[in-house]
C-alpha cells in the first residue's frame, strides 16, 4: 500500500493545474494517476487554436496550452503515472489502480477526482433506423483524425451545434470532406458564437435549428440520414422530413460528467450537471474527496478548469493543513431559469467563485444574488447564453449576516 | 439617407461580441460599434477590407509515436489562401522525433507566416 497525501486521478487539464497548484502550496507528496499513455488529457485531441486567451493572453492549440502545465509537472518534479486505471476508490480514500505493472493499491489523505466527461452517444438521444458504421461522436471522429491519421468519412452531416461539432465541422472542412450541415434540435445554437462564425460560417456549412435526425440509414456503412424540423416539444413535424445522401454521421449531442469512480465512494451527484454536488471548497459530501473540471461540470474553456482546478487545490492544502475544512450548511438555490450552480453550497465564511448557466438565452439581463428575500449583489449581461459559462465571484462582505440562509440565485430582464 | 450596416461576431476571444460597422452611401466605414476591446474593432476592421484565419491542422510523421504531429500557423493569413495552404501543408512529411515549436514550413506561400508543430513527438 502506498501513502500520499493527495492522489490526482486524471492528468488532464484539471488534475495537471491542481497538482502544479498543490505543490507550489508546499505539498510535497503528490501522485497523478493517468489512463492514457501521455498527460493532457482531451487537449492533445483538440489541435484548433483558441486555448489560454483568459490565462496565458494568447492564442495556443490544445496540445500547447497543455504541455505549458506538463512542463511544470516536469520541472516540480510532481510525481505521475501513465498507462494506470483507477478501478476503484472508497470513502476512506483506498485508490485501486491498474497498469502494466500490475494491480497498485494507495492510500491518500485527499483524492482529487478530475476524470473529465464522455460524450453523449447514439444510444442517449435514440435515433431510430439501422446501425451501419459510419456513426461517430465528435470527440471519437476528432481522435481518428487528429491523433491516429484516420480519415472518418467523406460526405458528412453533423448533429448538435455544440462546439466539438462546429470544431469538427471547420476540421473535416479543411481535409477535405463536405460537410452537408450541422442540425441543432433547440431553436438556439450550442456552441459558442465565435464557433458558429469561423467553423460554419467561413466554409459556407449551413446550421438549421430546430433540426434534428429522424432516420439512420444503409447496412454496412451509412448511406443517409432523414432529416425533420421539431416543434417546441422537440417532436419531428410530420411532412418536413429532408433527406440527406451521407457517409458519415457526426454526433455533438452533449457531454456527460465521468463520475463512475465517484458514485464508488458515495459521493452524491448533482442531477442538473450530473457531477458531484460540492461545496465552495470543491469537496464532495465525502469528506477529503474532492472534484473539479468537467468530471465536476462540463465547461466551455479550458481557461476556466484550469482557475477551478486552482481554487480547487488551495482548498486542498488547507484541508491537508487543518485536518478539515468548515461545514457548509448555506444551500444555493436557483430560480427555474437558471441551470445549475457551481458550488451548491458555501459556508458563509468565505469568499467564493459562482459559477452557472442559463437555461436559455437572454439579452440586458442581470444574475440576481439574494437571501432572506434581499438582493445582495446583481450582475448585470449584455447577452447571456446557455453555451457560455457565467462566473461571478462572490465576496464575504456581499453576506447580510452571518445566519445560515439560503442563496438564491435568479434571473431576471433588466 | 439609407444607413449601411455590416453585423459581425468577433472570433478573437470567447466573449463573441457582437459588432456593427456602419458605412456612408459610398461604403466608406463610418463608424465600428459593440466591442469591449480594442482588438474587436481591429478585428473588424480587418474582416471589413482583408479577413485572415489561422489554422491548425497536422502533418505526417513517420518513425514517431504518433503518425501525425498537431500544426498551427504564427499568424493569420488571408482566408482566400486557407486551402492553397492546406494543400502545402499536406506535401510535407516529417520524421521523428519532432518537438513543439519546430518551424515545419516556413514564410508558407510568401504569406509571413511559419507552419509550427504544436506537439512533441518522440522517435519510438
Amino acid at each position: 500500500m502506498v501513502k500520499k497525501d493527495v492522489l490526482i486521478i486524471g492528468g488532464g487539464p484539471a488534475g495537471l493545474a491542481a497538482a502544479v497548484k498543490l505543490k507550489k502550496l508546499g505539498v510535497e507528496s503528490i501522485l497523478i494517476l493517468e489512463r492514457e499513455n501521455h498527460l493532457g488529457g482531451i487537449l492533445r485531441q483538440c489541435i484548433h487554436d483558441g486555448f489560454g486567451l483568459t490565462r496565458f493572453k494568447e492564442a495556443l492549440s490544445g496540445p500547447e496550452y497543455a504541455a505549458r502545465f506538463v512542463a511544470e509537472v516536469q520541472a516540480m518534479d510532481i510525481a505521475y503515472e501513465t498507462s494506470t486505471t483507477v478501478l476503484e476508490i472508497t470513502a476512506d480514500k483506498k485508490v485501486t489502480a491498474v497498469s502494466q505493472k500490475g494491480l497498485q493499491e494507495y492510500q491518500a489523505k485527499a483524492i482529487i477526482l478530475t476524470t473529465g466527461c464522455r460524450e453523449r452517444t447514439r444510444g442517449a438521444i435514440s435515433i431510430p433506423g439501422t446501425r451501419p458504421a459510419g456513426v461517430y461522436t465528435a470527440g471519437v471522429a476528432q481522435a481518428y483524425v487528429n491523433l491516429k491519421n484516420i480519415m472518418v468519412g467523406k460526405r458528412i452531416i453533423i448533429l448538435g451545434s455544440g462546439d466539438i461539432g462546429l470544431i469538427m465541422a471547420r476540421r473535416m472542412t479543411l481535409e477535405g470532406a463536405k460537410v452537408e450541415a450541422v442540425l441543432e434540435i433547440l431553436p438556439y445554437p450550442s456552441g459558442l458564437p465565435r464557433n458558429i462564425e469561423q467553423c460554419l460560417n467561413d466554409y459556407n456549412i449551413p446550421l438549421f435549428l430546430s433540426h434534428t435526425v429522424t432516420d439512420i440509414k444503409g447496412k454496412a456503412r451509412l448511406e443517409g440520414v432523414t432529416v425533420s424540423q421539431v416543434d417546441e416539444q422537440f417532436k419531428p413535424i410530420p411532412g418536413t422530413e429532408r433527406d440527406y445522401a451521407c457517409d458519415t454521421l457526426i454526433l455533438s449531442v452533449g457531454l456527460i460528467p465521468e463520475n463512475e469512480l465517484a458514485l464508488m465512494a458515495g459521493v452524491e451527484l448533482d442531477s442538473r450537471t450530473k457531477g458531484a454536488i460540492v461545496d465552495e471548497n470543491y469537496q464532495t459530501n465525502i469528506e477529503g474527496i474532492f472534484a473539479a473540471g468537467n468530471a465536476l461540470h462540463v465547461h466551455d474553456l479550458v481557461d476556466y478548469v484550469s482557475l477551478e482546478a486552482e481554487n480547487l487545490a488551495e482548498a486542498v492544502a488547507e484541508y491537508l493543513r487543518q485536518g478539515s475544512l468548515p461545514p457548509c450548511p448555506i444551500l444555493i438555490e436557483t430560480d427555474s431559469l437558471i441551470g445549475y450552480t457551481v458550488p451548491q453550497k458555501i459556508s458563509g465564511l468565505k469568499d467564493f467563485q459562482l459559477s452557472l448557466r442559463v437555461k436559455k438565452p437572454f439579452q440586458n439581463c442581470s444574475i440576481q444574488i439574494s437571501q432572506n428575500g434581499e438582493l445582495l449583489k446583481a450582475k448585470k449581461m449584455r447577452k447571456a447564453l446557455p453555451a457560455e459559462m457565467i462566473q461571478i465571484k462572490v465576496i464575504k462582505s456581499d453576506f447580510l449576516t452571518n445566519e445560515i440562509a439560503n442563496l438564491r440565485i435568479s434571473v431576471a430582464n433588466s | 439617407m439609407e444607413n449601411l450596416t455590416r453585423n459581425f461576431i468577433c472570433i478573437l476571444c470567447p466573449n463573441s461580441c457582437e459588432i456593427t460597422a456602419s458605412f456612408n452611401n459610398d461604403g466608406i466605414l463610418r463608424n465600428i460599434d459593440g466591442f469591449s476591446c480594442q482588438k474587436g474593432a481591429e478585428y473588424v476592421q480587418q474582416e471589413i477590407y482583408n479577413p485572415r484565419r489561422n489554422i491548425a491542422t497536422s502533418v505526417k510523421v513517420t518513425g514517431g509515436e504518433l503518425p501525425l504531429v498537431s500544426v498551427r500557423l504564427t499568424k493569420a493569413i488571408p482566408k482566400e489562401k486557407i486551402f492553397e495552404v492546406m494543400t502545402e501543408i499536406k506535401k510535407v512529411t516529417l520524421q521523428a522525433p519532432v518537438s513543439l515549436g519546430d518551424v515545419i514550413i516556413s514564410n508558407v506561400l510568401g504569406l509571413g507566416a511559419d507552419v509550427i508543430a504544436t506537439k512533441d513527438v518522440p522517435r519510438i
